[in-house]
């Protein structure tokens, strides 16, 4: 149980001189919900696209099960696609486009039959297998690109971007509906989107990726508490990310103010990026001895659960906060993070972690 | 108002067809079904039963559906090739393709003569090389090379088009599905290319049926196209009306033609409403 059922090793892809991946190792195991989070153009479609056989890696080599698949063909992979347009086939009619797969395995019309029912029924569409396919919605469409897909038991289906061109209610609705398919199927999804709520959702395993490198790779409790550098800490939900200085273990000087956290094994006198979520800050009163460092309320917007507001420090930093408690700008307050919400990182310092960082 | 200012920007195209299309087609009709007499008649169109006419017509249908076919398995690979490579229509490959279609027909229909004679260029090359002299010049297939040569861009243009429109995850997604090559290209790339390929049967075949200038040139004057022998009717015996007749017939094969081809459009892709020249 183990092992991994995918293993990407040393893949690398350049795309005219341009490097897309570079030296990637990614493991996948069995029956988890694995999805390929960053920004356009930071490797996570081509990393699927290799998966998927459609582009040949540079250098590296693909395991399946054990096996290497470098270069067996996209059709002789035991994969499955579901394409970011649905690319489903106009020239056929929904039943015939969900039996596509099987008839090319040559099934018994009779196994066909059975299939395509209870893949429309999978996917919520039953009785839809009348319709014309260019005259679905975009989520209908999804659901046969789908049902389409997983009818030919793939052990592993590949979903790029499907939910990108859906409205944000629909989005909502799917998101529950692929977390139900997965759960019934009992297959592994790897899933590439550049929407860190839609990762938050519905995986089981987060990987961070940019500019062709895996910046941080876990559960997405891990990646949301303990982003590993400040590219995750600000593609992962909003952060305020600082400069500080380590002092010793399990304290750090930020703006001039000691905090107390709890990470420690970074040396003494050290420089360190330190994130902290905008509703881990606390604002007190400005003479609260619990202030560890004061500013000044410079804007406060109401968003239904929370307020967002700013407050500037003497330094000139405008700290993001979220709170349920509003405070009027140009109103003096106070600071206070508590130990564990405070995440110490360490400032980047070769070549290939100065990549690793903000793309600015 | 608006409909009355519209009517009026339609007059010029309409007097147009009148007096150019509707009035000649009329005259045309006219001349077809009277004798030299004036007097009303189905001989000129009953003529075509002839066996000189019948073999005429025959003939032209035979070598206008070589020439298509051999166009469309020129055009197709290519078309294919052009879409995988991604080079665009702009591209150099497709520019020299096309580039016969920039000059003169004739021109280029004269310069396969003299490339066929028997003391021609190809003949020269082969006498050089020390191998046997081909019969080329005034044979079937010299007109079916003038014909391929001539009408070739016509057909790769609408097929590289029908094909480079086809999405790239469309192909993918049958790839995906554990389909071959042959498999993608028979159940996905070739349906949906379907209105390109009636384009370019349809621009291909009507004007290889209807000509009469390459197997003039080419097949000199000894082949006889169903082209060949109206223009002599007009031309030589100065008999119109049976010349007007065997018209009528041949585009009524031509219409015939044409509707064979887009019922078979219509029932690959399914969709109807899509439809090509008329």
């Amino acid at each position: 149980m183990d092992n991994p059922l995918i293993d990407l090793v040393h893949v690398s892809k350049s795309f005219d001189g341009e490097m897309v991946l570079d030296d990637l190792n990614l493991s996948i195991k069995e029956n988890s919900f694995v999805t390929l989070l960053g920004p356009s153009g930071c490797g996570k479609s081509t990393t699927l696209r290799i998966l998927g056989g459609f582009v040949k890696p540079d250098q590296g080599k693909v395991f399946f099960d054990g096996k290497d698949i470098t270069n067996v063909p996209a059709n002789k992979r035991q994969l499955n696609t579901v394409f970011q347009k649905y690319a489903l086939f106009p020239n056929m009619s929904i039943p015939e486009n969900i039996a596509f797969g099987l008839r090319i395995k040559k099934k018994p019309e009779s196994y066909i039959r059975e299939k395509i029912k209870y893949a429309l029924k999978l996917v919520n569409l039953e009785g839809m297998e009348d319709r014309d396919v260019n005259s679905l919605s975009g989520g209908q469409q999804q659901r046969i690109a789908i049902a389409r897909a997983i009818v030919n038991e793939p052990k592993v289906l590949l979903l790029d971007e499907p939910l990108s061109a859906l409205d944000r209610k629909l989005r909502q609705e799917m998101q529950y509906e692929l977390i139900r398919l997965k759960n019934e199927l009992g297959i592994t999804f790897i899933y590439v989107t550049h929407d860190q709520e839609e990762a938050m959702t519905m995986s089981d395993v987060v990987v961070v990726m940019n500019q062709g490198y895996i910046q941080q790779m876990g559960t997405p409790q891990q990646i949301y508490n303990e982003p590993e550098n400040a590219f995750v800490a600000d593609f992962i939900g909003e952060s305020n990310i600082l400069p500080g200085t380590m002092l010793e273990d399990k304290v750090v000087r930020i703006f001039g103010a000691v905090f107390k956290c709890v990470d420690s094994g970074f040396g003494t006198n050290k420089p360190v990026d330190v994130v902290i979520r905008p509703e881990d800050v606390e604002l007190v009163d400005a003479d609260d001895p619990k202030a560890l460092l004061k500013g000044k309320m410079t804007y406060s917007i109401f968003k239904g659960e929370w307020y967002e507001m700013g407050i500037q420090t003497p330094d000139g930093y405008e700290w993001l906060v979220h709170s349920t408690e509003n405070r009027e700008p140009e109103t003096e307050a106070g600071i206070y993070v508590k130990p564990y919400n405070i995440q110490i990182m360490n400032r980047p310092v070769s070549e290939d972690e100065e990549a690793m960082s903000l793309e600015e | 108002m608006k409909s009355k200012n519209a009517r009026w920007l339609a007059a010029p195209y309409i007097i147009w067809m009148i007096g150019f299309i509707v009035i000649p087609l009329f005259v045309i009709l006219c001349y077809g079904f009277v004798n030299s007499r004036g007097y009303f008649t189905f001989a000129n169109v009953l003529a075509i039963g002839r066996r000189e006419h019948l073999k005429a017509l025959g003939l032209s249908i035979f070598l206008a559906a070589i020439s298509t076919l051999i166009c469309f398995l020129l055009a197709y690979p290519l078309g294919l090739i052009l879409r995988a490579r991604n080079v665009g229509a702009g591209s150099f490959i497709t520019f020299i393709f096309i580039l016969p279609m920039w000059m003169n027909f004739l021109l280029r229909t004269l310069a396969w003569q003299t490339l066929l004679e028997r003391k021609g260029v190809i003949n020269a090359v082969l006498t050089a090389l020390h191998l046997p002299n081909q019969h080329l010049i005034n044979t079937p297939a010299a007109i079916v090379f003038g014909m391929v040569y001539n009408y070739l861009p016509f057909m790769i243009l609408p097929v590289y088009n029908a094909l480079v429109k086809i999405d790239d995850n469309t192909i993918n997604a049958a790839r995906d599905l554990g389909a071959n090559f042959w498999q993608t290209l028979l159940r996905v790339i070739l349906p949906l290319s379907v209105p390109g390929i009636v384009s370019g049967i349809t621009m291909v075949f009507v004007p290889a049926l209807t000509t009469f200038v390459v197997s003039d040139l080419l097949g000199g004057g000894k082949i006889l196209l169903i082209g060949n022998v109206i223009e002599q009717e007009f031309m030589r015996t100065s008999d119109w009306n049976l010349g007007s007749g065997l018209s009528l017939v041949l585009m009524v094969f031509v219409i015939l033609s044409m509707l064979l081809v887009n019922h078979f459009d219509e029932q690959s892709t399914g969709v109807s409403g899509r439809r090509t020249m008329f």
